[in-house]
């Protein structure tokens, strides 16, 4: 039976093993059909910032393309391919957090939001996981 | 009594307070709670069979359903069989059905 899950994330993108753990978690949750609404507060409104650029590294001396840069943005919008229907992936940013860190520039799919947002999803749904930063 | 999962994602010779948290583990499971404990990411590297920090995972082991994250396992090289006594590989879809069960309790570390 589809559950839903809040995930609340709060690294920002390219520091910390969890965010990858964090996109394992929804990506797991929406193939297994379960609905995931995500409130992404501090760093992680970065997350799906749509400037983002995967870049060459010119130490090694290799390009863009042979160093198949990921972007969390990237992986996002994957995610959000994958819970466009049912099961459903919704994503709110913080808005507090994103106008401290001039993030309002997002992809499509994230919406602006508040804590008030993140305590209604916390008593409507059936599961709750809160990955804090260190 | 209640049901939890607790995720642990640090290495105990990185962060002191794991002990803690696996003590929450094992006074949850003596207050006859029913507990499982996951290991992820660095979380996993006390597993290996000769770490020093082994005895207390495997001891917690003894009370409570103990578990290893096969992804964060295969990052860092460490097999199934290379496991501590009572730690089992998992995958991320048995740490959902975990989470996404009726009254159970997801905590992390």
């Amino acid at each position: 039976m589809a559950k839903t899950l809040t995930l609340v994330l709060m690294d920002p993108p390219y520091e910390k093993e969890t965010t990858t753990t964090g996109f394992r978690i929804i990506e797991s949750a929406l193939r297994q059909g379960h609905n995931v609404k995500v409130f992404a507060y501090e760093g992680a409104v970065n997350l799906t910032m749509k400037d983002q650029q995967p870049h060459p590294n010119p130490v090694k001396g290799t390009t863009v393309e042979q160093e198949q840069h990921p972007t969390t943005k990237d992986w996002v919008a994957a995610l959000f391919r994958m819970g466009s229907g049912s099961p459903k992936l919704e994503w709110i940013n913080c808005g507090l957090c994103v106008d401290e860190r001039g993030a309002g520039n997002w992809i499509e799919g994230p919406r602006r939001g508040g804590p008030k947002e993140l305590a209604e999803w916390v008593q409507a749904t059936e599961a709750t996981l809160v990955i804090p930063t260190k | 009594m209640g049901k939890y999962v607790l995720i642990e994602s640090r290495d105990p010779f990185d962060s002191a307070d794991c002990k803690n948290f696996r003590d929450l583990a094992s006074g949850l499971a003596k207050g006859g709670n029913e507990v499982a404990f996951f290991l992820t990411q660095n979380g996993v590297l006390p597993a290996r069979r000769g770490c020093a920090a082994e005895g207390s995972l495997a001891e917690l082991g003894r009370s409570v359903s103990v578990l290893a994250d096969e992804f964060a396992l295969r990052e860092r090289g460490i097999d199934a069989d290379a496991l501590v006594e009572g730690v089992r590989p998992a995958s991320i879809d048995a740490l959902i059905a975990l989470i996404m069960e009726d009254g159970r309790k997801a905590l992390w570390h």
